[in-house]
């Protein structure tokens, strides 16, 4: 491989990732914005106070009750949908950058990278625990 | 208070903390939960979580940009987040376990710091040196666009910056903020990286790094809707808008304000948290 094709392929991944951080900005910010506009036609007069910390009940805490809440039309699981968006763009930004690596053959960054996304998957699928 | 009012109220000062973090380069994300906690009285617990989230938007927003332009460094970036995404989970494991009152300290003193070196300028300092052992191992040595064309730099004492970037992800997943300034301080003057390459791959970074915990926070009830929608739009929304504006504003004044504010913060928690009132 030379120089130069592997300067331009380096650069090709670079846009990529950078319109892919947009793309899941916006479409997260967009899911979460209904969610919370319907949340406030709903539920904007209910008096509330967060002063003790009591968690979230359960069907808005994993990954697929969100979904199933979320598409049944509750408010408060729009919003979080749109949050989980947001959380899975790195998480899509790191599995991009484990295929760029792979395309380019460089087994010690695919490694690495596989590491990476081994933690966040981790975290966000099984919840650390 | 209802949810109406509240939501208003915390996008309003989560939009102002987006803006004058984007302005002054402090992020935002570091004084969304002294509001938070101090202003609303939202339990810190609700206020981290929203928090990670906000800090997801703002940093993943300017990488866009930043990435496209050719400043991150990928490779130290991916290197760097095995090391805060490690830092996350045992932060994001630790936050069920520690006191409140020892977090709203910690929160203090992180704030204490970050106004001390908001404050200090930074030495400048050679961007090509001898090569490092591991620096070569991971090819981390690059090339950064200044105004005569390319420059090459090569990257220093990766070991110890890689243990600073684990300390990074702790506090970034324990407090809820992006730990930016820890990192920009670890990869300029440890690691030796340009300052620009080192805002940017900081940037790149913490999106990542807040990534791990808010899986975590997701799961364990931390992140609440009515509280983190605000939050993340207002913060956002702050954080473009000053963006678009940076060049036409004069930063300095405004961060002597943004200092001000820090450390009026870093009292007021650690004196909530020394009371145990938090």
């Amino acid at each position: 491989m030379t120089e130069t094709s592997s300067r331009i392929s380096e650069h090709e991944i670079e846009q990529v990732i950078g319109r892919l951080l947009q793309f899941g900005v916006l479409l997260a910010a967009a899911v979460t914005l209904v969610g919370g506009v319907m949340l406030l036609l709903h539920h904007g007069s209910t008096a509330v106070s967060y002063s003790t910390f009591q968690g979230e009940p359960a069907y808005l805490r994993s990954l697929r009750a969100i979904v199933t809440a979320a598409f049944a039309g509750d408010a408060m699981a729009v919003v979080q949908l749109g949050l989980l968006l947001l959380i899975a763009t790195p998480v899509a930004r790191v599995a991009f950058t484990l295929v760029a690596f792979a395309l380019q053959r460089d087994r010690l960054y695919v490694l690495v990278t596989t590491i990476v996304l081994a933690l966040l998957l981790y975290g966000l699928v099984f919840g650390g625990a | 208070m209802t949810i109406l009012t509240l939501a208003l109220l915390v996008a309003l000062g989560s939009f102002a903390a987006g803006l004058l973090g984007a302005l002054t380069g402090l992020g935002g994300g570091i004084v969304v939960v002294p509001m938070l906690t101090l202003v609303f009285h939202v339990d810190i617990r609700y206020a981290i979580g929203a928090s990670i989230v906000s800090v997801i938007a703002t940093s993943s927003g300017a990488a866009s940009a930043y990435v496209r332009e050719g400043y991150t460094n990928v490779r130290v970036g991916i290197l760097l987040e095995v090391a805060t995404t490690v830092g996350a989970l045992i932060g994001a494991a630790l936050a069920g376990v520690v006191r409140t009152s020892f977090l709203a300290i910690l929160f203090g003193c992180v704030l204490l710091f970050t106004a001390y070196r908001s404050l200090k300028p930074v030495p400048e300092h050679q961007v090509l040196a001898k090569p490092d052992r591991w620096a070569e191992l991971f090819r981390l040595d690059s090339t950064y666009p200044t105004m005569q064309g390319l420059q090459a730099y090569s990257v220093q004492n990766v070991p110890a910056g890689f243990a600073i970037m684990l300390v990074a992800g702790t506090l970034s997943a324990l407090l809820g903020i992006g730990s930016g300034i820890v990192k920009v301080l670890a990869m300029d003057q440890l690691m030796r990286l340009p300052f620009k390459v080192s805002t940017t791959t900081s940037n790149f970074m913490i999106g990542v790094t807040a990534a791990a915990s808010a899986g975590v926070y997701m799961h364990e009830g931390y992140i609440d809707p009515t509280i983190a929608f605000p939050v993340m739009l207002g913060v956002l929304a702050g954080a473009l808008l000053g963006a678009r504006i940076l060049t036409r504003v004069h930063p300095r004044w405004l961060r002597q304000l943004f200092t001000v504010i820090v450390v009026v913060m870093a009292v007021e928690m650690l004196y909530k948290g020394v009371r145990g009132v938090v």
